[in-house]
């Protein structure tokens, strides 16, 4: 076996390798780019070598210097891990030169299946069902109209070189089809410096499904069942699970075997997975077979006991599969949801910078955490905002999705923005819970984007519970203060009304923390056990028989409270108190219509406007960077500049002024 | 007997009802409670114990003699906020808008002598249209009264006026005497002349929320302390914000039992100072994670951001927190936030509140408008509420400790008790590039040169071990352990006593 290994990766999937590499006794060699100088891969590697600055193009992307790397360490071998090299022909070859062992599949078929046209002709020979389309290369954009229509529509015009959703077009007529190949063609053109397209059948109601493959290179491969990943978002894969609640044996099984049929047509070695598109009456397509670890790999860890990982290694080290096919069984349900810096309810736009507080809920048999960060760490604009991978494991899918919205409840993030409130939606959503998916299902259920309305309705009386019980134990403590009167000390009274988003509840609290907590609200109590103490975030209980978790942040007089995706204020006044609030004026935010606030923080790199001019709807306002990526502002309606408040190269806050328009 | 009994029931009607309910009505209407329903949400239930309900004016001239309204227009007496005593006043805007007579100058100086002989704060709740015009000189005299109070009370006792109405002109200057003003946004303003003499003498067209608004006190001229949405939240805050102040200055701040460890340790703070010195973290980051349960209650959030300032409970007993800010202006001091800081550090010596102090500042902000607007004799204020301050003094530095500023800020030498460094203070006259442009300046043409002179000098001072060689800094310390650090610290330092000499007041550089 190998004695030491290299990750030419960061993040989770770097932090993931040494997890498996240290309990196989192997030593491992982390790279960083001076942006990861304190990450937490850093940390748990044995040894660590720095290869250049934060860009990945220069640093995670510099194939010389991780051969460097692996000759000063001494590394025999180098997990890819996902993205980056794990996938580049030139980094196999130069570590081939070099001696030292990829852990991964052999070159041959990287590059045989990392070419869409070439991997669907070596499919079709295998026997795997392709979707009808034409593979060759399209001259025209009357050439694509003709192939079109003997297709039949609907028909995608996707790039050869594509992926991401770059450089894809749906047609559904002659027009679209003509306009979709010149789009897609500019597009790949741009992305990938290849403007080669192809045309296929779309498939309607389509469910991403894939199979995991372990192939050990001595004639042996098995399929280790499917992972339904058919939540995206934009063809970002959100939430997977495994298995598939759409498939059946027969299905799995024919999936299962054409995706072995095509791994051994290219003598596959190590694990690999095949997608496939399955459309409503289960017929399957083959999309592309993903020559590496895969993201969402720990479902499949899951449901079959396996370490992916350890089997890449071994493999890689020679050795065969101990496994048969007949050995694979599919044990329980897992489901993971991808946690990203991103904010929800502006649209995704990506959220950078310091994790000020960052607690992961605790793994166990149901919850596993793949991350890469710790409380302090930064999310760096320089790479994938992802946060972390959530998995749960149930003995149902049912119990999987429980112990998700547990987890989720649980995972207590500050700092940035995060898209938990998101996750928590779609584990809530009946249709998901029904288990009926398509890759359309964001874009059907959420059409106008994410809102806090998106979010389901969930019993108030929980909320409330919790406030009270909050509110009267902080009652209690500051009732016992020091120097207090005698005769006039502070007495804490059984009733208040918890005002939860506008709406007054009178309750009791009764019990103590010793004893647990009744909550009586309209006339019915509410138990409520919990060892929560004073200033801690999260308020874990037992309300209703249900365990619960809120997380609390505390709000001049009142809290934010953060459960099931939402979060609500609450303020939590003696019944006099809210007698009296109720006279309060209702104030209605400013109105922030006329003004032009940065969505994020970034750099302001161009105002497009002068101070007087009139400006129509849709027109360009100023460019902020972020994330490296430019993100135009564009007028919401006609009207006149005002004042720009923001001159090009500041940096800005998210929401801060740059242009206000005249009144 | 029973008639008298019947016409104190009927003075207590009257009382309760104050100007009537049509005027009772009038004050909901614009959002804000009454003086009595104030009363009942700042102090424990039935814990009021009024004063001088039936006092009246004593003015006969303009007809004033056919309208008397008992209690004239202001609530007194005293109660408890969570067990501890305070004293309040409370106007009454239904009655005559609330304005001052010498009768109701009298009630307020009544529970104001009471509170410096038993040494409790007082608190007043002000809302009112101004001096009793009909009265006259008499009405100026109450305010001049009441302002000797306050100036007798200064120091003694805790004084705070929320502001939930009008308060313009003279009577602008009890509050303004006080040691902490809150106001309510929208309902509330202050200013020495309103819009309309603004007007015609300088000719500015300016609404009073404008001119003298919550918003514009709170962020702009610094009078006020905290703007709150409403008067509940006001009168709730308000009730927070007492539970950290000793009653007096014979006493120490009031403790509660908390259940965050003193020991406990916050490695993300090791990740806190940025590696490149020129990029700014957020100061108060370090504040909540070290303080019990991140519970800081700051003063001044939306003025002179360069520095902070506010309470907050380590090991269950109140602290200052003085820290200067990176995120805003670098974190540099300048006149606003050395009058801001000196004020607060001068509040907490005079009640027996030990000042934490955070420091990364890289010296007094340049400028003619400093200049000219007298940073000389502003920085000085904060220099000289440091020095004199006797209380338990703990700085902790984080990254810059830059010239006189390091000074200023806490230092061991304005006699700091306990001064602790973290591994990435730089203690220094002024920053490497500063530094080597000034002595080496003969080398200033050639880069490379200087360069290579920043970076020695870097390697040198840029560490917090040319102080610590010196003693001025007691120990450096792991950002983790600061709070435990801090709790020991303030452990040892309890029955601290230190004196300044006998004098009859220093002469702080007003």
């Amino acid at each position: 076996m190998f004695e030491k290994i290299l990750i030419a990766n960061r993040g989770e999937i770097a932090c993931r390798v040494i997890k498996t590499a240290r309990k196989m006794g192997i030593k491992t060699v982390a790279v960083y780019s001076d942006a990861d100088k304190e990450a937490l891969h850093v940390q748990m590697a044995d040894e660590a070598v720095h290869i250049g600055p934060p860009p990945s193009a220069q640093s995670y992307l510099q194939v010389e210097k991780i051969v460097e790397a692996c000759l000063k360490t001494g590394a025999q071998a180098v997990h890819p891990g996902y993205g980056f090299l794990s996938e580049k022909r030139e980094f196999q070859e130069a570590l081939a030169k070099a001696g030292i062992t990829f852990i991964g599949p052999d070159a041959h078929a990287i590059f045989a299946m990392g070419d869409k046209i070439e991997s669907k002709k070596l499919a079709k020979e295998a026997g795997v069902s392709t979707v009808p389309g034409y593979m060759g290369v399209i001259k025209d954009a009357e050439e694509a109209v003709k192939i079109a229509n003997e297709i039949g529509y609907p028909v995608m015009i996707k790039a050869s070189a594509g992926g991401g959703g770059k450089g894809m077009r749906l047609a559904h007529n002659d027009t679209e089809a003509r306009e979709g190949f010149v789009s897609a063609t500019n597009e790949a053109k741009a992305s990938f410096a290849d403007d080669r397209v192809f045309i296929e059948k779309f498939i309607e109601q389509p469910r991403h499904i894939e199979i995991q493959v372990l192939a050990d290179g001595h004639g042996n491969c098995i399929y280790l069942g499917e992972r339904e990943c058919s939540i995206q978002r934009r063809h970002q894969k959100v939430i997977e699970e495994a298995p598939s609640p759409f498939l059946d044996e027969e299905t799995r099984r024919a999936m299962g075997e054409q995706a072995v049929a095509l791994a051994k047509t290219v003598n596959y070695k190590s694990a690999g997975t095949v997608e496939f598109i399955v459309g409503a009456n289960r017929d399957f397509y083959f999309l592309e077979m993903n020559t590496r670890l895969q993201v969402e790999h720990p479902v499949t860890e899951l449901v079959t006991g396996l370490d992916l990982v350890e089997w890449m290694i071994r493999i890689a080290n020679g050795e065969e599969l101990t496994i048969r096919q007949e050995d694979v069984k599919l044990n329980g349900w897992a489901v993971e949801a991808r946690v990203y810096a991103e904010d929800p309810f502006r649209g995704f736009l990506p959220s950078t910078g310091r994790l000020t507080r960052y607690q992961p809920p605790a793994e166990g048999p149901y919850v596993r955490v793949d991350t890469g960060v710790y409380e302090g760490g930064e999310i760096s604009m320089f790479y994938d905002p992802m946060i972390a991978k959530l998995i749960t494991y149930g003995p149902t899918r049912e119990a999987a999705i429980t112990h998700m919205r547990t987890a989720l409840d649980e995972y207590y993030i500050r700092g940035l923005n995060h898209n938990i409130p998101f996750l928590a939606a779609l584990m809530a959503h009946p249709r998901f819970v029904a288990g009926n998916l398509t890759t359309n299902f964001i874009a059907e259920e959420f059409p106008e984007g994410f809102t806090a309305s998106s979010l389901p309705a969930e019993d108030p009386d929980i909320l409330v519970a919790v406030a009270a019980v909050v509110r009267h134990m902080e009652a209690l403590r500051e009732a016992s203060i020091s120097g207090q009167l005698p005769g006039l000390e502070a007495k804490v009274g059984e009733s208040w009304v918890v005002i939860l988003n506008g709406k007054q509840t009178p309750v009791q609290v009764r019990g103590s923390a010793a004893t647990g907590w009744a909550v009586v609200i309209g006339g019915e109590a509410v138990d409520v056990r919990t060892e929560w103490q004073l200033g801690q975030p999260l308020f874990r209980a037992q309300i209703k028989e249900q365990s619960v978790c809120v997380q609390i942040d505390r709000k001049g007089a009142g809290y934010r409270l953060s459960h099931a995706g939402s979060s609500a204020e609450a303020l939590v006044l003696s019944p006099r108190g809210a007698e009296l609030q109720a006279l309060m004026p209702h104030k209605e935010p400013p109105d922030m219509s006329k003004f032009l606030l940065s969505p994020m923080p970034g750099l302001l790199v161009s105002v497009a406007v002068e101070e007087g001019q009139e400006i129509k709807a849709g027109e360009v306002l100023a460019v902020v960077e972020a994330m490296k990526m430019e993100n135009v502002l564009r007028a919401e309606r006609d009207g006149t500049v005002g004042k720009i408040h923001a001159q090009p190269g500041a940096s800005l806050a998210v929401d801060q002024i740059i242009v206000e328009f005249a009144a | 007997m029973t008639e008298i009994i019947a016409a104190l029931d009927e003075k207590r009607r009257q009382a309760a009802l104050g100007g009537g309910q049509r005027r009772i009505d009038a004050q909901h209407g614009k959002g804000k409670l009454t003086a009595r329903e104030r009363i009942e949400l700042l102090l424990d239930a039935d814990s009021f114990e009024e004063w001088d309900m039936f006092v009246e004016h004593r003015c006969s001239d303009f007809g004033m003699d056919q309208q008397k309204v008992v209690s004239d227009g202001v609530v007194t007496g005293y109660g408890t906020v969570n067990g501890r005593l305070v004293f309040v006043f409370s106007q009454d805007f239904t009655v005559f808008g609330g304005s001052l007579s010498e009768a109701h100058a009298e009630k307020i100086c009544k529970i104001m002598d009471q509170a410096i002989k038993v040494g409790a704060p007082v608190i007043g709740l002000n809302d009112s249209g101004g001096a009793r015009i009909q009265e006259g000189v008499a009405s100026l005299a109450g305010y001049a009264e009441v302002f000797q109070r306050n100036v007798m009370a200064s120091g003694v006792v805790p004084q705070i006026s929320l502001i939930m109405g009008p308060c313009a002109g003279g009577a602008v200057y009890s509050p303004a005497m006080t040691d902490f003003i809150f106001m309510v946004k929208d309902s509330s303003y202050m200013f020495v002349t309103g819009p309309d003499v603004v007007k015609t003498v300088t000719h500015e067209a300016v609404t009073a929320e404008e001119l003298g608004g919550a918003i514009t006190h709170t962020s702009k001229s610094g009078v006020a302390d905290l703007a709150f949405e409403n008067d509940v939240e006001a009168l709730l805050q308000l009730r927070r914000f007492i539970d950290f102040l000793p009653a007096s200055n014979r006493e120490k701040p009031p403790v509660r039992p908390t259940s965050d460890r003193s020991d406990r340790m916050e490695m993300s703070l090791d990740t806190l100072v940025p590696d490149n010195p020129n990029k700014p973290y957020d100061m108060k980051e370090l504040i909540t994670k070290v303080v019990d349960e991140g519970d800081f209650f700051e003063i001044q959030p939306d003025f002179a951001g360069n520095i902070l300032t506010g309470f907050a409970r380590m090991d269950g007993a109140t602290v200052g927190i003085v820290a200067n800010q990176p995120m805003v202006l670098a974190g540099c001091l300048d006149i606003d936030s050395s009058r801001k800081a000196a004020r607060f550090v001068r509040f907490c010596d005079c009640f027996n509140i030990p000042v934490v102090t955070f420091v990364d500042v890289p010296g007094f902000l340049p400028g003619t408008a400093q200049e000219f607007g007298g940073i000389i004799k502003h920085g000085a204020k904060l220099l000289y509420a440091y020095a004199e301050c006797t209380v338990p003094k703990i700085t902790v530095i984080t990254r810059k400790a830059y010239g006189g500023a390091y000074d200023v800020m806490s230092s061991k030498h304005l006699r700091g008790d306990v001064n602790f460094a973290w591994p990435t203070a730089e203690i220094a006259v002024m920053g490497p590039k500063g530094a080597v442009e000034i002595i080496f300046r003969q080398d200033i043409g050639d880069a490379e040169k200087i360069a290579e002179r920043t970076e020695e000098y870097r390697q040198k001072f840029a560490n917090p071990f040319v102080a610590a060689h010196r003693g001025f800094i007691d120990d450096v310390i792991m950002p983790h352990a600061t709070r435990k650090r801090i709790c020991r610290s303030l452990a040892m330092l309890k029955d601290k006593k230190l004196e300044n000499p006998w004098r009859k007041h220093g002469n702080i550089p007003l």
